[in-house]
């Protein structure tokens, strides 16, 4: 039985993440989309404890991917993946995805080097998901 | 005997490989042609829609940013124009993403006066763009209306 992938994608841009939503969805996933690293954290029952009623821990969802974009104020995408690869549930395992305009060879290295599945170059194309769609599920 | 939907075809077609050809566009937007089918019909219009709000947007803030005279504050202009890069590249305006490299430059280098050139250049060149998708977007409601397809350009 094919699951669906649940993504959660992350990105201060809202143009891109219409786009990424947009070619999620063709790519047959379901989508959630975050504006920001804390929104993100919040979605994966991360928020702060002291905001969080017993609710919103209810609504916490199981992804099977996150894409976040590099370059965010606030929290970085580089930020959002050092938490979630230091978590001690399961949620460490999730694949990370960063997304950047800049293919910068340390800035890849250092999103590798701490658990991202790939580094990938903004803008996201169709062709860009479906090899990932493969990596992930094995293809 | 050429049919008026055979005309409007062409049209389209040799007017979608000019922007092409004279860099208003590149690759990106047909990626995002990709991603319009029957289901978001509109995916297109709706995405350069929200591309030409955020031009407007941003540039109002670059330009309130550079009217503080003696004290611009370059990094918040640079910020609007990291964004404004960032939305042009992913629609597929080359031309504005090219001037937003230009105009980069000119933050990080703290270049008043060059800056002053590229906020209006990026100005103009959205405007242009604008005018010329809208034009596009006509040319496809003229064809559907007149019962044809659009045809697929291949540039």
């Amino acid at each position: 039985m094919e699951e669906e992938l649940h993504v959660l994608a992350v990105d201060d841009n809202l143009i891109d993440r219409k786009l990424v939503e947009r070619i999620l969805k063709i790519s047959s996933c379901k989508v959630t989309t975050a504006e920001n690293g804390i929104r993100a954290l919040e979605y994966l029952g991360l928020g702060d404890p002291q905001q969080t009623d017993s609710s919103s821990t209810n609504n916490v969802m199981k992804v099977n991917l996150i894409i976040t974009d590099y370059c965010m104020p606030g929290m970085t995408g580089f930020e959002l993946l050092k938490i979630v690869k230091q978590e001690s549930s399961n949620l460490k395992e999730v694949p990370v995805v960063i997304l950047s305009s800049e293919n910068i060879p340390t800035r890849v290295n250092k999103c590798l080097a701490s658990g991202a599945q790939m580094f990938m170059q903004k803008p996201l194309k169709l062709s860009d998901v479906e090899k990932l769609k493969c990596q992930l599920l094995n293809c | 005997m050429d049919t008026l939907v055979a005309q409007l075809q062409r049209q389209f077609r040799d007017y979608t490989i000019s922007l092409y050809h004279q860099g208003f566009l590149d690759d990106q937007f047909t990626e995002l042609k990709k991603l319009q089918d029957e289901c978001s019909p509109d995916f297109v219009a709706e995405v350069v829609s929200l591309f030409f709000e955020d031009c407007e947007k941003l540039i109002g803030n670059m330009a309130r940013a550079l009217d503080q005279t003696g004290n611009v504050d370059f990094n918040l202009v640079g910020s609007s124009v990291h964004q404004l890069k960032g939305s042009s590249s992913s629609v597929g305006a080359k031309r504005v993403k090219g001037l937003c490299i230009t105009f980069k430059e000119c933050c990080d280098s703290q270049n008043f006066e060059g800056c002053v050139r590229c906020l209006q250049q990026v100005d103009i060149e959205y405007k242009s763009l604008k005018a010329k998708l809208q034009d596009l977007f006509n040319l496809e409601q003229q064809i559907v209306q007149a019962g044809g397809r659009i045809p697929q350009v291949d540039i």
